[in-house]
């Protein structure tokens, strides 16, 4: 290696450093400022572990019954008891927590981003294109929530990647809402019209000039759908119109026979109760600091 | 010494027969307790009616509210059953010696609820309904009365059944609580007219339908039995789910809830009433079983179809699941302690029904190798979207799949697209269900026979020899010779072919307030629903 080659790479790594501190700095002063949502955040990153980890972390087969040991109470070795197939509770926790985020993140993800497109194309072309957009959006504004997560999944029926779907489309109007009102002002900014006299293309106007100043809200709203989703995945499944047994699903564990064993054996249904409330909890903090560290008004203040 | 040994003797005696005469004398107080008229009996229906009328549907909703209002020509005597009496019919009838013609002689002054009588005419239109339907009209249980050549009504009280062929179980499909009788006049105007209005002869007269939520009926005076009913009103409530049924009777909102509860619901309505609970507990004539889809691969190869049967320990899951579900008893093609019933030590020798597992799931193991099924294959269990007891079956049943190498992904479906898909063949492996008003061969193995025969055969598959087996057995008056041929049948159903495959037969529980008396379960949850017996205490 050449003296010019190792100059470069410990200047790449007294940059990455430079980086690292950096990022520690703002967490730091993140955590600092805003402690619930750094508390919140927390949360997220044990619950991003438990799932990245679960094979390793979780004492037991979350799918393996063992029907010796069924509805036994928190004991030594099932901290949190079995279910009524003797399956180990806090198990199929650790391992539901990989459904409730692969389920929230690629439903928040989707309809995030999908919305903000919408909503900042919308903005952008403005007159007609708008005024359809609009009123479709409108349309599926005008449905609740779960009604519509729940219309999605009659038609396409249960399963993962349809219960993702269904989550997802409710998403996109009220992400498309929030990001045409930003985009709306920013259409009007001179560096836009600097961009079309250049004679640049709706698509890297949109792409490139708009959608990165809509980040900030678009960062707050995709927080905010995760708690929402995470939510809604539980409420499908606890309806059993999410995913199916033997699945592990937080939502699916307080349905079934955790309903009907509820005064014999609670804890089927408390434990995985208390992960749904947490987990929505998390992400309604950090997604509340987030949208306060973003918003220039609140920052000023 | 003596006298001592004499006097210990005496108070053995008299303990013993105090002890005896204990249960003896509570069931001789239960037997001649007076039944006491009046009252309004309120009870719960786990779902709604598709329509009102019997011949067509198959659904214990339709049942439960309707029983009331009518009659059949024979019935199952709930004191006894299965011992078979005369409803509309007499209690004798006769048979010809070539065991061909069967006479019934109608009971005189029956009267249909708009004071017209009931004669052989209305017994004729209606099993001609149900066996020779007109075009547009179903009729469900159609197949079950091909022996039948014709119905004549000779006289108004003469109704005579020619049938083509001997059949065993004739005189018990009469008894089938889905053939109301109804007014030949209404059906000669109109054969669906029943689908949406009710004109019965039972032992009470419609009042009131509110869809979704309730339906009532009040004491008919015309009945024929003149000390029936003893109840004034009944009050069907229509709750769909378990939990706010079981919430229905442990309230006192509903007294009771026919069809029956699992182990869990039970021990919460128990707990709430103490003293005012009674259980009633009896095998239920459904089953629970595996039905492959023989036309795709690999499960057109025999040996996977035998390997999925070996994998699944039926002896533990009846020891695990009787605890959290309606499923309890292994058994074959026949209910465990019916008649028909191949005894443990031949069901033991089927596959799937050995007690060593482990040699059972390495003799499936070594078959997926041979018929090149790889470790891990994967495919779909479709089951419908009920929790008890489909889903708590589909999970034991994916969990053995598992512990010989098959990575199975659960579809739990809506009754419509579930059954669709069924009858489309678009499935790999389904959770079926097949349940019937009496333990009779003729009608337990319909479901196996060739789909070309038998629309309830979900499997896809075609097999003479099974037909042939059916045939025969149906036939045969001989019970020992019966037997045999049935033996013969279900071995190939579920050892030699496997498929479809029963996965355990069900337990019927009826926890209900002490307060409902005259009501006696049978293993059928369709049997004994008309209430002419049953009395408030």
């Amino acid at each position: 290696m050449t003296m010019a080659q190792e100059t470069a790479r410990a200047a790449r790594t007294r940059a990455s450093g430079r980086r690292i501190r950096a990022w520690l700095r703002v967490a730091l002063r993140f955590a600092r400022r805003r402690p619930l949502g750094a508390a919140g955040a927390l949360i997220i990153l044990v619950m991003l572990a438990a799932a990245v980890l679960a094979g390793f972390i979780a004492p037991y087969d979350p799918l393996t019954t063992d029907y010796a040991a069924m509805l036994q109470a928190p004991s030594a070795p099932h901290w949190l008891g079995t279910d009524a197939f003797g399956r180990d509770v806090l198990s199929r926790i650790i391992y539901g927590s990989r459904t409730a985020l692969i389920v929230g993140f690629c439903a928040s993800f989707l309809g995030a981003s999908l919305g903000t497109v919408m909503g900042v194309a919308s903005a952008y072309f403005g007159g007609k294109t708008d005024l359809i957009v609009q009123r479709f959006m409108d349309l599926l504004l005008s449905f609740p929530l779960i009604v519509l997560a729940l219309v999605v999944v009659a038609v396409l029926g249960t399963g993962t990647l349809n219960v993702i779907l269904a989550i997802m489309v409710p998403m996109i109007p009220r992400a498309a809402l929030v990001a045409r009102s930003s985009a709306l002002s920013l259409r009007e900014t001179p560096f836009i019209d600097a961009a079309r006299a250049l004679g640049f293309g709706h698509a890297r106007i949109i792409f490139r000039h708009l959608l990165p100043n809509v980040m900030a809200p678009y960062l707050i709203l995709l927080t905010a759908f995760l708690g929402q989703a995470i939510l809604l995945e539980a409420s499908l499944s606890f309806l059993g119109l999410g995913v199916a047994e033997p699945v592990p699903a937080w939502g699916l564990m307080l349905s079934g026979a955790a309903v009907e064993f509820a005064e014999r054996a609670p804890w089927m249904a408390i434990f995985p109760g208390i992960a749904i409330s947490v987990s929505v909890f998390a992400f309604n903090l950090f997604g509340d600091s987030l949208r306060d560290a973003l918003d220039p008004k609140l920052r000023v203040s | 010494m003596r006298p001592m040994y004499r006097s210990t003797r005496l108070l053995v005696l008299t303990v013993l027969l105090l002890i005896a005469a204990l249960p003896v004398r509570r069931s001789f107080a239960a037997q001649t307790e007076k039944p006491r008229y009046g009252g309004e009996l309120v009870f719960a229906v786990g779902g709604t009616p598709p329509s009102f009328d019997g011949h067509r549907e198959t659904t214990f909703a339709m049942l439960h509210p309707l029983a009331p209002h009518y009659s059949t020509l024979l019935r199952f005597d709930p004191q006894a059953y299965p011992k078979i009496v005369g409803d509309v019919a007499e209690d004798k009838w006769t048979v010809s010696r070539d065991g061909l013609t069967y006479t019934f002689k109608i009971r005189k002054g029956i009267k249909f609820h708009d004071g017209s009588d009931l004669t052989s005419k209305d017994v004729k239109a209606t099993y001609d309904k149900i066996i020779f339907p007109p075009e547009g009209v179903a009729s469900a249980r159609q197949a079950s009365y091909g022996v039948v050549k014709s119905i004549e009504a000779p006289d108004p009280y003469t109704v005579v059944f020619q049938l083509k062929q001997i059949s065993a179980s004739f005189i018990a499909n009469l008894a089938s609580p889905w053939n109301f009788i109804y007014k030949a006049d209404i059906l000669a105007k109109d054969p669906r007219w029943y689908e949406k209005n009710v004109m019965g002869s039972g032992p009470f007269v419609f009042v009131e339908h509110v869809p979704g939520s309730y339906w009532t009926g009040k004491k008919n005076p015309n009945y024929y039995m003149k000390d029936r009913p003893y109840l004034d009103t009944f009050k069907a409530i229509f709750v769909r789910d378990t939990a706010p049924r079981v919430a229905a009777v442990r309230s006192g909102q509903a007294l009771i809830e026919f069809r029956g509860f699992n182990p869990a619901a039970q021990e919460d309505i128990v707990k709430t009433l103490g003293k005012e609970a009674v259980v009633q507990e009896s095998p239920w004539i459904c089953n629970l079983t595996v039905t492959i889809n023989s036309e795709k691969k690999p499960f057109n190869d025999p040996r996977v179809r035998r390997a999925m049967s070996l994998a699944i320990d039926r002896w533990n899951a009846s020891k695990a699941l009787s605890k959290i579900s309606l499923m309890k008893y292994v058994g074959g093609v026949f209910r465990p302690g019916s008649q028909f019933a191949t005894p443990e030590a031949e069901l033991t020798k089927l596959a799937g029904f050995r007690k060593n597992i482990e040699a059972s799931r390495k003799e499936a193991r070594a078959l997926l190798k041979a018929a090149g099924v790889p470790e891990g294959f994967s495919f779909t269990l479709k089951n419908r979207n009920v929790k008890e007891p489909y889903e708590v079956t589909g999970i034991y049943t994916i969990d053995q799949w598992r512990q010989i190498g098959l990575n199975v992904n659960h579809v739990m479906q809506e009754e419509g697209p579930y059954f669709n898909d069924l009858r489309q063949g678009n499935y790999d492996a389904a959770i079926d269900f097949a349940c019937d008003f009496m333990d009779e061969p003729d009608l337990q193995l319909q479901k196996f026979l060739s789909a070309k025969k038998s629309p309830l055969n979900y499997g896809r598959y075609n097999d003479e020899v099974l037909d042939d087996l059916y045939d025969r057995q149906s036939r045969l008056t001989d019970k020992a010779e019966r037997l045999k041929v049935l033996r013969q049948f279900e071995k190939r159903v579920l050892d030699e072919q496997a498929y479809q495959f029963h996965i355990l037969w069900w337990q019927r529980i009826v926890p209900h307030w002490t307060k409902v008396q005259g009501w006696k379960i049978t293993p059928s949850h369709y049997v004994n629903q008309d209430l002419r017996d049953v009395y408030l205490k």
